[in-house]
């Protein structure tokens, strides 16, 4: 049974090859603590839903081990299940069904008697914002709200772990914005949580430790503060007062001029922007104002993306 | 799960499914009962009043127990099928798949919604014969049991349908191609007494021709078959369609990656 000093998953040596024999996993280990906002990252098709599917028993695995607080998944899944919430990527509810049918009935998969179930679906759907809506034909509901029906719904049986495969995807910033707040919320109250993510600004905000997965494998395994700390550059975005017909030279810091009120710098992470703002002024360059070329978070995962393909087409060669 | 975690798994399952039909009912109620008010209408007062008795009853109480069954067989078949399918298709049958609910759980409690479907059908199609038709019903245990265990084995089937089929075609024929002739064939409108030696014998081998004749006896107290021949050919089949059903859920190949 569960206890307070074990993971919420625990996964080893994890492979999944697919009837058409594509290696979607190829070994992974991955330890995600108690209580913890963990980020799941990667490219498409790199193993992050099926990942999420193995937990949740949508995807059958080849070989390894998965635990969830201590429960070995082969031995007594059923027990696992209740600690596991899922929220998928697709629209996967009954579209004819009202939100608190959908809701109630979730919870009756569970165990859990109408009368607490109909509480929860309240409590949930209050929560999102969803209660106006309970009574309608789900198909109804706009995106961001199926979203959020999705929340609630695996909320419904108030697991310890929940698992969310890309919530956010195609979802407005002001919504997206509410969503992390409940989500850290929840969060705070002691749900761990595992998220998948193409926003990588999401992750940055949202989790405290975070794993890259890049074609069946965990490229990286750490927390966000150390992944940012292996930053060794970022690029800027300045937008320049006056109109300038010729890029500026600094020495140390590579300029391009992107167009004659815009110029990309790349800055190591010894620099100093102090430094290049003066340079720039001495030359009678006026900064209005500035910004990161991509997400930090960004910069890194696609430099990370790139060595792995690049270690891959190296070892294809030999 | 505990027995009372299981217990109420199954019946949000079966409140499910009966919630379904009854949301659609232009769809799933009115089409049948209207099918066979026609049936009862053609066969039973416009052709079968010139048809006269067939094994020494009235057309029509020989047709009406047919009906009935024909109704309970097609509506419990059909139930399944289009709810398990549908549930695939729209891929919440997930929600089930990811909860700790037992495969056994799954599956009986999607048999038992067939079988609320196909036994509310049948009797409002029973009801509906009476005003065509005077019963004094023969056997209410053979009656009963036999409708019952219909229902259960075509639910059953239903589902093992659902489970392989991975389109709208993969669900319709079966019940056009395979349960449409073994019912017309099944004895529902003649007696197989009617048939020479070899299609009799060809006809011994569908086994709607059992259920139709058991239900046949339990209401009106004429059969072609061995009464205990038909329960015990029902129980078999199904037995092994559960099992097979069973073994399907569990081994999931169909229904997970």
């Amino acid at each position: 049974m569960k206890s307070s000093n074990q993971n919420a998953l625990s996964i080893a040596s994890l492979a999944k090859t697919y009837d058409n024999n594509f290696k979607a996993l190829k070994g992974i280990d991955l330890e995600v603590s108690q209580g913890d906002f963990f980020a799941l990252l990667g490219p498409n098709g790199a193993g992050k839903s099926t990942t999420i599917g193995v937990i949740c028993s949508l995807v059958r695995k080849s070989s390894g081990t998965v635990k969830v607080f201590g429960i070995d998944i082969d031995e007594d899944f059923s027990a696992a299940k209740q600690y596991v919430g899922v929220v998928p990527q697709e629209f996967n509810f009954n579209q004819f069904e009202k939100p608190i049918d959908i809701l109630i009935t979730q919870a009756g998969y569970y165990g859990i008697p109408v009368p607490i179930a109909t509480e929860r679906a309240e409590k949930y759907l209050k929560q999102l914002g969803l209660w106006e809506k309970h009574n309608v034909p789900s198909r109804s509901l706009s995106g961001g709200m199926k979203r959020r029906l999705m929340i609630a719904r695996a909320l419904i049986h108030e697991p310890q772990l929940l698992v969310l495969d890309e919530p956010t995807a195609g979802v407005d910033i002001e919504l997206r914005r509410s969503m992390w707040t409940f989500l850290e919320e929840i969060n705070r109250q002691g749900t761990t949580i595992i998220l998948t993510t193409h926003y990588l600004e999401e992750a940055e905000r949202l989790c405290r430790n975070i794993a890259i997965i890049d074609k069946g494998n965990i490229v990286q395994n750490t927390s966000i503060k150390n992944l940012i700390k292996q930053l060794n550059k970022e690029t800027f975005i300045l937008d320049i007062k006056e109109e300038i017909k010729s890029c500026p030279v600094v020495s140390g810091y590579p300029i391009i001029l992107t167009d004659s009120h815009t110029l990309e710098v790349a800055v190591d992470k010894n620099k100093s922007l102090n430094q290049l703002f003066s340079m720039l002024s001495e030359q009678g360059i006026e900064i209005v104002s500035m910004r990161n070329k991509a997400n930090r978070l960004e910069e890194l995962f696609i430099d990370m993306v790139e060595k792995n393909l690049d270690k891959n087409e190296g070892g294809q060669d030999e | 799960m505990n027995n009372q975690q299981q217990w109420i798994a199954f019946s949000t399952i079966v409140r499910r499914e009966i919630r379904r039909f009854m949301r659609i009912w232009p769809q799933t109620l009115v089409p049948p009962v209207i099918t066979m008010a026609l049936y009862f209408v053609i066969f039973g007062k416009l052709v079968g009043s010139r048809i006269g008795d067939m094994s020494s009853l009235p057309y029509i109480q020989f047709v009406a127990p047919g009906l009935i069954m024909m109704s309970v067989i097609t509506n419990s078949y059909s139930n399944v099928v289009s709810s398990f399918f549908g549930s695939k298709f729209q891929s919440n049958i997930e929600e089930l798949l990811v909860s700790p609910t037992p495969n056994w759980i799954i599956l009986v409690g999607y048999v038992v919604g067939g079988m609320a479907r196909g036994l509310g059908i049948g009797f409002i199609v029973t009801v509906l014969s009476l005003y065509f038709a005077d019963f004094s019903l023969n056997s209410l245990p053979v009656t009963i049991g036999i409708v019952l265990m219909t229902s259960l084995m075509f639910s059953l089937a239903g589902l093992i349908n659902a489970i392989f089929a991975s389109s709208f075609d993969d669900i319709s024929i079966i019940p056009t191609f395979v349960l449409t002739p073994l019912i017309y064939l099944g004895g529902v409108f003649y007696s197989i007494e009617m048939l020479s030696g070899f299609w009799q014998t060809l006809s011994m081998f569908n086994p709607i021709l059992y259920m139709v004749n058991a239900f046949r006896y339990g209401m009106v107290g004429i059969t072609d078959i061995n009464i205990m021949a038909s329960f015990a050919m029902v129980g078999l089949f199904s037995t092994i369609l559960f099992f097979f059903a069973l073994w399907l859920l569990e081994n999931g190949s169909r229904l997970r990656n």
